[in-house]
């Protein structure tokens, strides 16, 4: 049963075979896509003809490797861009969100905090339409009424940047809140009482006092901004994001390339996901 | 305290900003929207063709029924295998494989959904990795097509929401006393009775979060039902796609939109209530 109890041979081992079995369940289509990136063969397929680097370093014309491959290379650019600019714009709006309804009282708090939760429950791709219906009806009015063309209305970079920042914040938000809850308040007050003012307080005592879980929720941010799919679909523009390109390809017929940014993606997430996590351990 | 109203109004204009102009606004947009359409003359009516389209036309209201009965079933599998993972980890493994086991259990989920699913297509499909080995070993003689079916779909969609039960599943186990199995036990109980009575009851709050959020996951789900379901496999939110990027008909598309959102709020809430929860609750 548990550590402490004994249990019959044949329970434990049975238990840890299903425990192998989900995490080969787990690993399974990772392994097999980060293999087959160093296949010799123009199909991401089994049979094997030979360890190969072509699908990341051979320039073309017949095979061109991620290194090479403009198109694939600008889209983890842009990613790159939307999801440095959402982690800025969340972290700054769901840090002052944490304060907001950790330290503030004020009329319709429980209402607001409840808004605040609404885009955990509504699906992404409903928050990608209304957006982009939002945005459009903002544009025909600001093109009626003021006659101006906004570009950033249209389905562009900063649209999937505000798309993004609408449902992400809401976990920094969260995260930070669980960190200021902890804070000892009495801090705040021998330093109000040292004649320090509210804005210095924030800045030098409870704002240090949040870096790791600023951080953690700011790597956070950035790494639900990079794979994001379901919200961006609706708001892109000219520019796709990585995993919309990515969706288009495997879409169409795929050839190892993918496997090759697919296995860059693994790695880069990977290092991040453990950075983050190293920073949440010293926050314990 | 001087100039803690301006500080209040410091956090309080962004986070209005935020949930007003890209949460409630777009909201509110689409339900408006959800209940115009232009006549004959391109302008823009009130009216409810929008939703008696949905009522009278088979294809869709099935494809809605369907695509909430497979994120049930989803829900369903996802805690039927999350609940035995999430008990080994919290409760068998050694203090020592609890980190790491915990760690690459989170891994695969920072990689992007659309890497993992491509993972299983080169893994599951005609000419893929799995039948290779199969026709290899004779298991069969001719490449069996593995995606493209329901069980699949539901296979990807278990696999890329599994992380959603399974860690709200550990925490809450974590928190009961092993004193209390090894009461149950020492009197007696059996295996089956200690988990009904005793494990299950302490773990309700996360397996309420857990199956809320991989409920709305599923409904709300693209890619996987997009590239690993067949033809004939339509999922809700691809309708929704349909009617705005291919149709181009947003009216249509916001009313479909909206009936996703009515829905997922509506189980949502079910479930709360079932489980005496809030939403503050589940959140933290």
């Amino acid at each position: 049963m548990i550590r402490s109890l004994p249990s019959s041979k044949g329970y434990t081992w049975g238990f840890h075979c299903f425990i192998l079995l989900y995490f080969a369940f787990l690993f399974a289509p990772l392994l097999v896509t980060c293999v087959l990136a160093f296949n010799n063969s123009d199909f991401p397929s089994l049979p094997w003809y030979g360890f190969s680097l072509d699908w990341f370093t051979s320039p073309g014309p017949d095979r061109v490797g991620i290194f090479f491959d403009e198109g694939n290379l600008r889209s983890i650019w842009t990613s790159f861009q939307t999801a440095f600019f959402v982690s800025i714009l969340c972290v700054v709006v769901g840090t002052c969100a944490a304060f907001l309804f950790e330290q503030e009282e004020f009329p319709f708090k429980n209402g607001l905090y409840f808004l605040m939760l609404a885009p955990l429950v509504i699906p992404g791709v409903i928050l990608g339409i209304s957006i982009l219906l939002g945005a459009n009806t903002a544009g025909m009015f600001m093109e009626d009424h003021f006659g101006l063309d906004l570009d950033i209305l249209r389905p562009s970079f900063w649209l999937v940047v505000l798309g993004q920042f609408s449902f992400i914040t809401t976990f920094v938000c969260l995260v930070v809140s669980a960190r200021l809850r902890k804070f000892d308040r009495s801090l705040e007050e021998a330093a109000l009482n040292l004649g320090a003012n509210r804005l210095e307080v924030i800045w030098f005592i409870t704002l240090k006092f949040l870096r790791p879980a600023i951080i953690g929720s700011a790597a956070v941010a950035f790494l639900m901004s990079f794979e994001n799919f379901n919200t961006t679909l609706f708001l892109v523009g000219s520019e796709p994001t990585l995993p919309i390109n990515l969706y288009l390809q495997v879409r169409d017929g795929s050839t190892p390339v993918i496997n090759a940014v697919s296995l860059l993606l693994i790695v880069g997430t990977s290092l991040l996901a453990l950075v983050n996590l190293y920073f949440t351990k010293e926050k314990e | 305290m001087k100039g803690s109203r301006l500080i209040f109004w410091l956090f309080l204009a962004p986070v209005l900003c935020w949930l007003l102009l890209l949460i409630v606004l777009p909201h509110m947009d689409l339900l408006i929207m959800s209940f115009r359409t232009e006549n004959g003359f391109s302008e823009s009516v009130w009216t409810l063709q929008n939703y008696k389209n949905f009522f009278t036309e088979p294809i869709y209201w099935l494809t809605f029924v369907r695509t909430a009965l497979y994120s049930i079933i989803t829900t369903g599998l996802t805690l039927v295998i999350g609940l035995p993972v999430a008990f080994y980890i919290a409760k068998i493994a050694r203090h020592k494989l609890q980190g790491t086991l915990s760690l690459l259990l989170l891994l695969p989920f920072w990689v992007s959904e659309l890497v993992r699913i491509y993972g299983w297509m080169i893994l599951l499909r005609e000419s893929g990795v799995l039948n290779f080995f199969m026709l290899k070993l004779g298991v069969i003689h001719k490449p069996i097509e593995m995606l493209y079916n329901d069980a699949t779909m539901i296979m990807g969609l278990v696999y890329t929401s599994m992380l959603f039960m399974v860690v709200p599943l550990i925490s809450v186990m974590e928190s009961l006393d092993d004193s209390l199995i090894e009461a149950a036990y020492d009197l007696g109980a059996s295996k089956l009775v200690i988990w009904k009575d005793i494990i299950i009851p302490h773990c309700k709050p996360g397996i309420t979060s857990g199956c809320i959020v991989v409920f709305m996951l599923a409904l709300g789900n693209y890619l996987t039902p997009n590239l690993m379901g067949g033809k004939n496999s339509l999922w809700f939110t691809e309708q929704i796609y349909n009617q705005f990027i291919a149709s181009f008909n947003w009216n249509q598309g916001s009313a479909f939109g909206f009936l996703l959102l009515l829905l997922s709020s509506l189980i949502i809430w079910v479930g709360l209530k079932l489980s005496r929860q809030n939403l503050g609750e589940v959140a933290s």
